[in-house]
């Protein structure tokens, strides 16, 4: 499981103060506490914490680089943020996101190609979210044939099918569930498929349930990777457990232990 | 994997270890025994005549210092380890009589003996592994750990020495086989899927994986048996090692990297099978 960490995102109430009064230090206390819980990558958000996207990207980035060399997804919808932010980043990176649309794709699959990044896209177009199942694969298909054509290693292509609250579209849940099984029999090797977990739970009750329940459903579809929190330590544990359950990793009796030390070794 | 050159850089081939014993050698099959003379009376002439048949590691077992057996006390193990130290200069390993009290005696005297000599030192189980583990650390040797052919085990023996502070990278593992004949397609493919588990970024499987051959093979009753016995399977003298030998060949096509070896005409067999599959293309030159 590819765990990127979701907390460094100005819609979480710290870390929109930490932006607003330039407080180094909650962002790099978020950014050690996820490595160390078992974060692979984390994301980076400003959300609606500041008008100046760009600068406060950069500032949150130069507080994370102090503390971690992590792979760092840089999460704007914005191009014009995203083309100028990413190239500056020091270490690895990943670029969250793209929508599925031609020409919008090719630019970000152009951008990751030129600074050796990773890419989030999307199985969204300007038409919106899919709300069927074939759409959904449909978008995936060619997500996958314009990084291919591009030459982008599938270890670099995250294919996020984009998940919604189950109280606002309740038959979504299955449908993600559907397009990851079709997605991942398209292309060997297979990209990663990675979903913005917390979403499914928006505004709901028991949202750590929910959240964790869907994880697990979706690990047992085909899902490698998720941007979630690695704070949680009955998700991670869920997560754990899924991928031993569906024959990822081999059991023995200290296995929550083994995958979190393997984790922590190869997050450095 | 093993005879896959093609695949890439395959690391180090596999070594060939020659077992001896510090006592009881004379218990030995007949056809085993005549092959090293008098020299199984004494460890540090046994493992230079080892050394001579093409032992690129010496395994001293510690056979004597079994309880039931001669009993023999730390201090006399000790005494041995130095002196098949200074008779070889090929690396050592150095395994206890399998008994976990004993050991726990016997072994960190052992390991204290050969101090800076970066030896091969077994073996720790679930069960038993906290002395071993400490006396490796401190007196900086490399550590078997083993697992009754159990993939899961196997694993949970590893992780529990990485908890006592061990560096996984200094574990050999090694699952206790059995020998052709004996249930060897189960062997195969528990071995085969904890390397590929290995190679695929289980760090806890990742390690060198050692096969103690000639124990397993000369267990085996077509192994051991006289010509009166089991003349219909062929004369014993071709008969033993032959089995030591294709016993060996499976293992290290299973993914086996120390071979521990008792006969000589099976480890001069099992070194050419080494040098043939470790060449590109090397498994058609065997078919």
């Amino acid at each position: 499981m590819y765990v990127i960490g979701e907390r460094i995102n100005g819609m979480f109430n710290d870390v929109k103060q930490a932006i607003v009064e330039k407080n180094p230090e909650t962002i790099k206390d978020l950014a050690k506490r996820q490595m160390a819980a078992g974060a692979d990558a984390l994301d980076v958000n400003v959300g609606p914490a500041s008008s100046d996207a760009e600068g406060a990207l950069t500032w949150l980035v130069e507080c994370i680089r102090e503390v971690t060399e992590a792979p760092l997804a840089i999460d704007s919808a914005k191009w014009s943020v995203m083309s100028k932010v990413v190239p500056q980043v020091p270490g690895k990176v990943i670029i969250n996101s793209s929508k599925a649309d031609e020409d919008t794709l090719e630019k970000y699959v152009g951008l990751a190609m030129e600074t050796g990044a990773s890419l989030v896209a999307l199985t969204i177009d300007r038409r919106g979210v899919p709300g069927d199942v074939e759409r959904r694969v449909e978008l995936g298909a060619q997500i996958l044939t314009i990084a291919q054509a591009a030459g982008l290693p599938m270890e670099r292509l995250f294919v996020d099918t984009i998940i919604l609250p189950v109280n606002v579209a309740p038959k979504q849940p299955v449908n993600v569930l559907e397009a990851l099984k079709q997605l991942a029999m398209l292309s060997d090797p297979a990209p990663h498929m990675v979903l913005g977990l917390s979403n499914v739970s928006q505004n709901c009750n028991e949202r750590l349930l929910i959240n964790r329940t869907y994880l697990t459903m979706a690990i047992a579809c085909g899902l490698d990777s998720a941007i979630m929190d690695p704070m949680d330590k009955e998700l991670l544990d869920a997560a754990i457990t899924a991928e031993l359950l569906t024959g990822k990793t081999i059991y023995c009796d200290s296995f929550l232990t083994a995958e979190r030390k393997r984790k922590q070794a190869a997050g450095g | 994997m093993p005879a896959a050159a093609y695949e890439g850089e395959a690391g180090n081939p596999p070594a060939v270890a020659v077992e001896i014993w510090d006592a009881g050698g004379e218990n030995w099959p007949e056809g085993l025994r005549s092959q090293y003379g008098d020299s199984i009376k004494d460890a540090a002439s046994w493992a230079k005549k080892a050394v001579e048949v093409g032992a690129e590691l010496v395994c001293l077992k510690l056979a004597g210092t079994h309880p039931d057996g001669a009993n023999r006390g730390p201090d006399d193990a000790a005494a041995t380890v130095k002196e098949v130290l200074g008779a070889v200069s090929v690396p050592l390993i150095v395994w206890g009589c399998g008994v976990a009290e004993q050991d726990n005696k016997v072994l960190p005297r052992c390991t204290a003996a050969a101090r800076g000599e970066n030896c091969l030192f077994g073996s720790i189980t679930e069960k038993n592994y906290r002395t071993l583990v400490a006396a490796c650390l401190a007196d900086s040797h490399k550590l078997i750990s083993e697992s009754p052919l159990d993939i899961n085990i196997a694993k949970q023996v590893n992780i529990l020495a990485q908890d006592a502070g061990f560096p996984l990278e200094d574990i050999v593992i090694f699952p206790t086989t059995g020998a052709l004949g004996y249930g060897f397609e189960y062997v195969y493919s528990i071995m085969e899927r904890g390397r590929l588990a290995g190679l695929s970024g289980d760090q806890l499987l990742r390690q060198p994986v050692l096969c103690d051959v000639g124990a397993e093979a000369w267990r085996a009753k077509e192994a051991r048996a006289s010509d009166e016995e089991l003349g219909a399977l062929g004369p014993a003298v071709r008969r033993g090692p032959l089995w030591e030998a294709i016993t060996a060949t499976n293992l290290l096509m299973a993914g086996g990297d120390i071979l521990v070896m008792r006969h000589p005409k099976a480890v001069e067999m099992l070194r050419k099978a080494i040098g043939t599959i470790s060449q590109p293309g090397g498994t058609k030159a065997i078919s």
